[in-house]
């Protein structure tokens, strides 16, 4: 008998999460920087002026370095699905496999190619030519999170598929539940507009650092401007599309929606505390101590204000029924698969619906057998399987906690410095400069948590009730499993030293440092006394 | 023929399509990168060679990661299986393909000798190491593998990964894919450079294109004495795609000649493949460079598809249980799936055949080493 070895998932899991987060560190910049380029390239060829090329072809630069690593982590993704989670892709690949080769054939392509005469094609291209160039750079990496976001609303939501007993996986039926699923939508509007909070708020850093120290004044001035403005919208619009993350989940999936709130029991509106803090305890099933805000989880979540949200503690009893249905239903299954007779068909379609949670069921089972759990064990097998239902609550809540949090700090950050921006009181302000500089790294991490609530949440599924995490990993052995981790362990320290040392290397620089034949200083002083910018163009 | 298995054979042949576009195009970058500390004795004329191919490997690329997805999409068994039953070859893939964008990037961006020195080391590993896993891989699933399915479809592996590292057929396999490579990417550089990295190029790209010959004519050999796989009962190509049931297969010496025997036809594409390789390198050496380029096109779909036309409808036959030999017919995505695919590549493919030559055509001409050095956007 061949058994799932815990370990071997465990790391995989570990081996995916790790991979997947440090995939995420640079495609929050890329989704951000392409639009943000592309909005300064646009003012240099309506108006002419040329600081704006300069500001596109300095922060192109950064966009660069940083590029670099999410195309070298993003193939990593692209493999692992195969190398670590052969069942997975063999179960739900019909309908996961169709968004993954979509966002290669419509978005990595233009992306990369046109990248290519992006940084090359500067004099190749007409201005105009150029800009559409950068556009579509733009357009392909956000493509690119369309396609990826709708696959992953797929293990999230998996509308659009069905159980097929004769190839013993989920049969894609219908394209149109796959992408016009809502969570797709709000997922990609939601992610795409957390990557250019991170890039906005990248801009304005480095910007506050040269006014701080008084270089490249006009530039830093004007890029922070852009930045904050395009910053505050794509905040609002952050916390928004949050908004309706979470009423999808509340739809769709009620056990990542409890376990982010932290709700054992079923809740009592309208009074119901919004917790703010609390220590939830994943063995004992409850919270050490809550702090919250009376009467604002009911409406926040569910929009109205008398609507009951299910605890953890009532949908594990809801489970049962599943649980027992589901060893029902993968017991017959296992007699269609060597027998192939109608009667069998039959019984597994009576359970059909609950199959997922047989599988589930498969870690209590004498030898890893659902089928050869003995009438009398049933009961036992069944109360055993019930907690594991649920996530790590305390991951789920806290990690939730911190993105929200976070959201709160870069509404006020933006505010602030939009209006002093605005005002040109922004030299004057060394704290808020100070703080946008040191807040450059807190939008990745805002977008790290937001993942780990995603797909911690999610869990104990990877299809979500129909196909256990444990069920889906490969077969490997611990060696393998010890030797791929430590090889990206290694490579991507190094990657890691690699980009920062070139970031700060061309941010200290600063925007002079490539063809700027004259300092910033006499070229701001210039602009300043003649009133015109320079002509386009060296 | 019923629709779906028209579809599966459709599906197919795309996926025979794109794996020689693979070979090809980062096959063609690849050899760049394995030749960068040979065609470039400073560090001038090794920037001159990398930004030859700085516009375009990223698009490349592409076509690797399409490779994957497409098959993902296409044949999910395939995909899943055969990544996981290759894992340590795949990691070490992997590894080295992730390497090269970054290498790409970085290498010129700071001034020290020992980091780009260090770069130009990675270039060498991240050009020679994929290349020679891509031709093992098929060496190795001539072979065939030892794996059987569970019966939730979980494979299981039967066979320790030394016996598909250590194959000879596979490394010889692995070592002609890198010769083509090489050739491949000593014309691209003929093609965009001059004197001196012009000379060098060539002298390399006749190497590599009569290595690629050699190895070819004494791989012929190997597989008419392999052992093949055979059906031994009629197989339905409409089948459900499952790789549990539904074929009886087994082990014949010389199976892989089968398919040629019986349409000799097929004949014509070990003909081109080794008429190519040697055709190649006579151009080169006549200094007809597009030729020459050209004709690198035609040894891939030789080789290829001379793998393609034995093993048909094979894809990775298994050695422990032939029965569940993932085929064609059993490790396809669904009918409604293949459907949907066709759709989105019919109309995607020519838009970006389209915008791909379009930027082929802005970067013309060749590339200047004193340009390069005094440009700070390349690389
Ligand atoms: C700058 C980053 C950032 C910020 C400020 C926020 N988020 Fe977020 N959030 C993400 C970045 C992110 C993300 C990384 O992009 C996630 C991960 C998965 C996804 O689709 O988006 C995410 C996921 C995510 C999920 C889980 C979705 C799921 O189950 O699939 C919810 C419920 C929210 N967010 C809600 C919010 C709310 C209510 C916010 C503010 C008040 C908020 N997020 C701010
Ligand atoms: C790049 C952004 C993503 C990040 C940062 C991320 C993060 C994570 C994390 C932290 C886990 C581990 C959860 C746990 O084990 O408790 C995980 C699991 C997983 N995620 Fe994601 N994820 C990302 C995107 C995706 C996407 C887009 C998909 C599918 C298209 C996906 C598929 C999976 C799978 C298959 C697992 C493995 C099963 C599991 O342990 O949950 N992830 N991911
Ligand atoms: C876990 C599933 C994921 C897979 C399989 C994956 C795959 C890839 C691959 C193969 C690349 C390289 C493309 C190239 O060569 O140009 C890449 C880059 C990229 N990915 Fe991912 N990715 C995943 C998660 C995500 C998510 C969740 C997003 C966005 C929300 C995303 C956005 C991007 C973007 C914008 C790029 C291109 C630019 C860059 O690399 O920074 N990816 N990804």
């Amino acid at each position: 008998m061949d058994m799932i070895n815990p370990t071997v998932v465990d790391l995989s899991r570990f081996q995916f999460a790790l991979t997947a987060l440090y995939h995420f560190m640079f495609v929050p910049l890329t989704l951000g920087l392409t639009f943000m380029l592309a909005a300064m390239e646009t003012v240099y060829v309506v108006t002419g002026r040329k600081i704006y090329k300069d500001m596109a072809m300095f922060w192109g630069k950064l966009f660069g370095i940083n590029f670099a690593l999410g195309v070298a982590t993003g193939i990593t993704m692209e493999f692992e699905f195969g190398t670590n989670w052969s069942m997975y892709s063999r179960f739900f690949g019909d309908m996961f496999g169709t968004p993954l080769a979509i966002e290669g054939l419509m978005a990595f392509f233009m992306e990369s190619t046109f990248v290519g005469l992006m940084f090359f094609g500067w004099d190749r291209l007409s201005k105009q030519a150029h800009l559409a160039v950068t556009y579509l750079v733009a357009l392909g990496s956000n493509l690119s999170a369309l396609w990826i976001l709708i696959a992953n609303a797929g293990m999230n939501v998996p509308h659009g598929a069905h159980f097929d007993p004769d190839t013993m996986r989920l049969q894609f039926d219908s394209f149109v539940k796959l992408i016009f699923s809502p969570d797709a939508q709000a997922k990609f509007v939601h992610t795409s507009v957390a990557g250019y909070v991170s890039a906005a708020l990248l801009v304005m850093g480095v910007s506050a650092f040269y006014l701080l120290r008084g270089q490249h004044r006009q530039f830093a001035a004007r890029s922070f401007r852009m930045a904050a403005l395009f910053g505050i919208i794509s905040t609002v619009a952050v916390i928004t599309l949050g908004d309706v993350l979470g009423r999808e989940d509340y739809m769709e999936q009620p056990t990542k929606i409890a376990a982010i709130e932290g709700l054992w029991h079923t809740s009592k509106p309208p009074y119901e505390p919004w917790i703010l803090a609390a220590l939830p305890d994943d063995a004992k099933q409850e919270n050490h101590f809550e702090i919250g805000v009376p009467f604002v989880l009911t409406p926040l979540i569910t929009h109205d204000f008398n609507t009951p949200i299910r605890g953890m503690h009532e949908l594990e009893d809801a489970a049962a029924p599943r649980i027992e249905s589901g060893i029902a239903a993968v017991s017959a299954l296992r007699r269609y698969q060597e027998t192939h007779q109608q009667a069998d068909l039959d019984a597994f379609k009576a359970h059909e619906a609950d199959l997922g949670f047989g599988f589930l069921a498969t870690r209590h089972a004498p030898n890893q057998d659902v089928t050869a759990i003995p009438a009398d064990a049933l009961q036992s097998v069944v109360e055993q399987t019930k907690p594991d239902i649920l996530p790590n609550v305390f991951v789920t809540f806290w990690s939730f906690r911190i993105m929200v949090f976070l959201a709160l700090y870069f509404f006020a950050l933006f505010a602030i410095s939009a209006y002093l921006s605005l005002k040109n009181k922004l030299e004057r302000n060394k704290l808020i400069l100070k703080a946008c500089m040191w807040s450059i790294p807190l939008p990745i991490l805002a977008t790290e948590f937001g993942w780990i609530t995603a797909e911690a949440g999610r869990q104990p599924w990877t299809v979500f009730n129909t196909l256990p995490t444990f069920l889906s990993a490969s077969t490997h052995s611990t060696s393998y499993m010890v030797f791929s981790l430590a090889g990206f362990a290694l490579l991507y320290s190094i990657f890691i030293a690699a980009e920062l040392y070139l970031m700060f290397k061309f941010a200290r620089l600063g925007p002079e440092a490539h063809d700027a034949p004259h300092s910033d200083d006499a070229y701001a002083a210039h602009c300043a006394v003649v009133g015109t910018p320079h002509a386009s163009g060296h | 023929m019923e629709l779906y298995a028209l579809l599966k054979l459709i599906w197919a042949a795309l996926l025979c399509v794109l794996l020689i576009g693979l070979g090809l195009m980062v096959g063609m970058d690849m050899g760049v990168g394995t030749l960068l500390r040979f065609v470039g004795r400073n560090d001038g004329e090794r920037r001159t060679a990398l930004n030859i191919i700085g516009p375009h490997w990223d698009g490349n690329q592409v076509w690797f990661i399409l490779g994957g997805g497409a098959i993902f999409a296409a044949f999910p068994t395939l995909y899943a299986t055969s990544f996981s039953v290759f894992y340590v070859v795949m990691i070490l893939l992997l590894f080295s393909m992730i390497l090269r964008p970054v290498a790409f990037e970085y290498r010129s961006k700071a001034d020290s000798h020992l980091w780009r020195a260090s770069w130009d080391w990675v270039f060498l590993i991240s050009g020679f190491l994929p290349m020679f896993i891509y031709g093992a891989a098929f060496g190795n699933i001539l072979h065939g593998v030892g794996y059987h399915f569970g019966w939730t479809g979980q494979y299981y592996q039967d066979s320790s990964f030394f016996s598909y590292l250590l194959n000879p057929f596979a490394i010889l396999c692995g070592l002609m894919s890198v010769a083509l490579s090489v050739y491949q990417g000593g014309v691209m550089l003929m093609l965009r450079a001059e004197n001196p990295i012009y000379e060098r190029a060539r002298r390399y790209a006749l190497r590599g294109g009569l290595t690629a010959a050699i190895l070819f004519i004494i791989g012929g050999f190997f597989i008419t004495r392999m052992q093949g796989f055979v059906f031994t009962a009629p197989v339905d190509p409409a089948m459900p795609a499952s790789p549990m049931h539904g074929q009886h297969v087994a082990m014949v010496a010389g199976g892989w000649l089968h398919n040629y025997a019986a349409h000799p036809v097929l004949w014509l594409l070990p003909l081109l493949g080794l008429a190519s390789m040697i055709g190649g390198t006579l151009a080169a050496r006549m200094n007809k460079v597009i030729l020459a380029w050209w004709i690198g096109l035609g040894s891939w779909i030789g080789t290829i598809g001379t793998v393609a036309a034995a093993m048909f409808p094979f894809f990775m036959p298994s050695t422990t249980a032939p029965d569940q030999s993932l085929t064609i017919w059993n490790s396809s995505a669904s009918a409604y799936g293949l459907t949907c695919m066709l759709v989105v590549a019919l109309i995607f493919v020519p838009i970006i055949l389209c915008y791909t030559s379009w930027c082929y055509y802005v970067m013309r001409g060749k590339v200047h080493t004193a340009d390069i050095v005094n440009d700070s956007h390349s690389y």
